[in-house]
């Protein structure tokens, strides 16, 4: 697992329904029915990641995240999770509004573009290539890169409350000048 | 085509009768006094009876789902891509039972079967039959086989129908249901296909009112309009212009009303090989048990509602470009056991072959099936 699943894994409640959002393999679903009892689903679009998550004994639903979670009723997940997708998602303000009407909270991680390295790369004039940004520009599947200044704007202006708030480099918590030194950020949130 | 050495092949088969003397009622509030129910089995049913999956059909299958009868090789099971040895159903694992249901014309009881009481085909006054009907009849194939609970039921189209039924009928009796290029209920639309293919065959003079055994007749041109109209929709557009295109048959337009595009000779050949072996009889109770099946209906239309026994587990396959039974179908199902928290997995596969999709061997969708299979603990 990535240290920013396994950090979300501690978020988790024992017993918690679960909604796990771009879920991959289902690695982190299967982690945590396995250690929590936790049973969730995931939604995957990506063929061979459902395949994974079918051999992962793990619950899939192969449908598109920009139309939304309509398969999904109000309330009915104990945490909703978005792990390194947020950036891919081109409907965004659209799918944060659909996580909290799902669930009772929502946990976020994404790549912070604040990032020290990410900002230096940008100032020696090119787009960031780094392990927790891979993808050159020309063939990234993400469309909305945002900070972790940016992230809290938008949380501000849909109404969103952040409970918790995590910032990893190299796995490691990261307190002083987060969206700086920061190179993943995670948040815990709620509707208010 | 498997030859016989081929071993992924489940072999030469034998298909086998169960008679029951037991009378079935039936949901239409008819009756049948005693009937029989053809079936193929393969692989072994193991010492905990624990490992048998049940293969429902569809419209115009039979019980005959894998290998090939001695006598006739060219005749392969209508699901042998699926089930064999190392195939994704592997009946070196699992004990498969195909079973053909009531009012067919392949073994089962059925419209062309003698009347007990009168000696003479059932014809027109054999019952209408429903899916629930069908479910009923295939849980006492079970008890006939010595099947308590079924580690599975899978079926495709019509069969995804019976394969979600189970679930209802007999809750305790499945542990999973795989329901593929399944509707929960037909639309109007589903439901005007149908009725044109009825009124295909009702209006053929040949008809007769549905006693056209005894006149030694059958009612040809309404059994071949009826497969046409189902072939045009179990078909994408994209995979019909794919296979036929605009392709002229004689290189340039007749003027005339012989066979011009390359697809009119297609519908007049599926058309005739139809109307050559199945009944038409069996053809109008078939598409009524489409038209009828709805579990939501006895719950005020709720769906949720109406799942809310079935305790199996559940994987739900559409295929994007199936218009007859779309995936928005599919979602209505998936969406109604996400409400009751049930286990279910969804795939939605990019294939092009429209509703008959689900016969075909796209890997992404075998590959599901196989892994899915593979995790059923026995």
């Amino acid at each position: 697992m990535r240290a920013d699943q396994a950090a979300i894994a501690h978020w988790v409640a024992r017993d918690a329904r679960v909604l796990d959002l771009g879920c991959g393999d289902g690695s982190l679903l299967r982690y945590l029915w396995q250690e929590r009892h936790s049973p969730g689903y995931g939604v995957e679009i990506d063929d061979a990641k459902v395949l994974d998550c079918v051999e992962n004994d793990v619950n899939v639903l192969q449908v598109d995240l920009e139309s939304g979670l309509s398969l999904f009723a109000d309330q009915s997940f104990d945490s909703v999770i978005l792990s390194e997708t947020l950036q891919t998602i081109h409907r965004t303000e659209f799918l944060m509004r659909e996580m909290l009407r799902v669930g009772r909270e929502a946990v976020v991680s994404f790549p912070n573009f604040g990032h020290w390295g990410a900002r230096l790369q940008v100032l020696l004039g090119h787009m960031p290539v780094s392990e927790t940004l891979p993808y050159p520009w020309y063939e990234t599947p993400n469309v909305h890169h945002c900070t972790i200044a940016d992230f809290e704007d938008l949380c501000r202006r849909l109404g969103v409350r952040i409970r918790e708030r995590l910032v990893l480099n190299d796995g490691k918590p990261v307190t002083w000048l987060p969206n700086l030194l920061g190179s993943i950020a995670l948040y815990r949130c709620t509707a208010g | 085509m498997n030859a016989p050495h081929d071993p992924s092949s489940v072999g030469a088969v034998t298909a086998q009768k169960a008679s029951f003397a037991q009378p079935l009622r039936l949901k239409g509030g008819a009756e049948l006094p005693s009937y029989e129910i053809a079936y193929e089995t393969y692989g072994e049913l193991n010492a905990e009876r624990s490992n048998a999956v049940l293969v429902c059909h569809a419209l115009n299958a039979s019980h005959h789902v894998a290998g090939y009868y001695a006598d006739q090789p060219a005749n392969v099971g209508w699901w042998d891509n699926l089930v064999g040895p190392g195939k994704p159903l592997d009946t070196r694992r699992f004990f498969v039972v195909g079973s053909n249901y009531i009012g067919s014309c392949f073994g089962s009881t059925g419209p062309a079967s003698i009347h007990p009481a009168t000696g003479k085909p059932w014809g027109a006054d054999f019952p209408v039959v429903t899916v629930e009907d069908w479910v009923e009849a295939q849980a006492r194939l079970a008890d006939h086989l010595g099947i308590e609970r079924f580690a599975a039921v899978i079926g495709g189209s019509l069969g995804a129908m019976q394969a979600l039924q189970w679930t209802l009928s007999y809750p305790d009796r499945v542990r999973h249901s795989i329901v593929i290029a399944a509707a929960a209920r037909l639309t109007p639309q589903n439901i005007a296909f149908n009725e044109v293919a009825r009124q295909a065959i009702m209006t053929d003079p040949d008809f007769h009112g549905g006693h056209y055994y005894e006149k030694r007749v059958v009612p040809t041109r309404g059994l071949r309009i009826a497969r046409m109209i189902g072939h045009i929709t179990y078909l994408s557009g994209e995979a019909m212009a794919e296979k036929f295109g605009r392709l002229l048959r004689r290189g340039a337009p007749g003027f005339d009303f012989d066979i011009d595009f390359e697809i009119e000779s297609y519908l007049r050949y599926q058309g005739d090989k139809f109307s050559t072996y199945f009944d038409a009889n069996t053809y109008l109770r078939i598409t009524k048990a489409l038209d009828y099946f709805d579990p939501a209906a006895d719950f005020a239309g709720s769906l949720p509602a109406s799942l809310a026994r079935a305790k199996a587990a559940f994987m739900v396959v559409s295929f994007k470009s199936d218009w007859r039974f779309p995936p928005a179908r599919s979602r209505d199902i998936v969406r109604a056991l996400l409400d009751n928290r049930r286990i279910v997995s969804y795939l939605e596969i990019d294939a092009p072959g429209g509703h008959d999709a689900f016969l075909l061997d796209d890997a992404r969708y075998h590959n599901a099936l196989r892994a899915y299979f593979a995790n059923i603990d026995l």
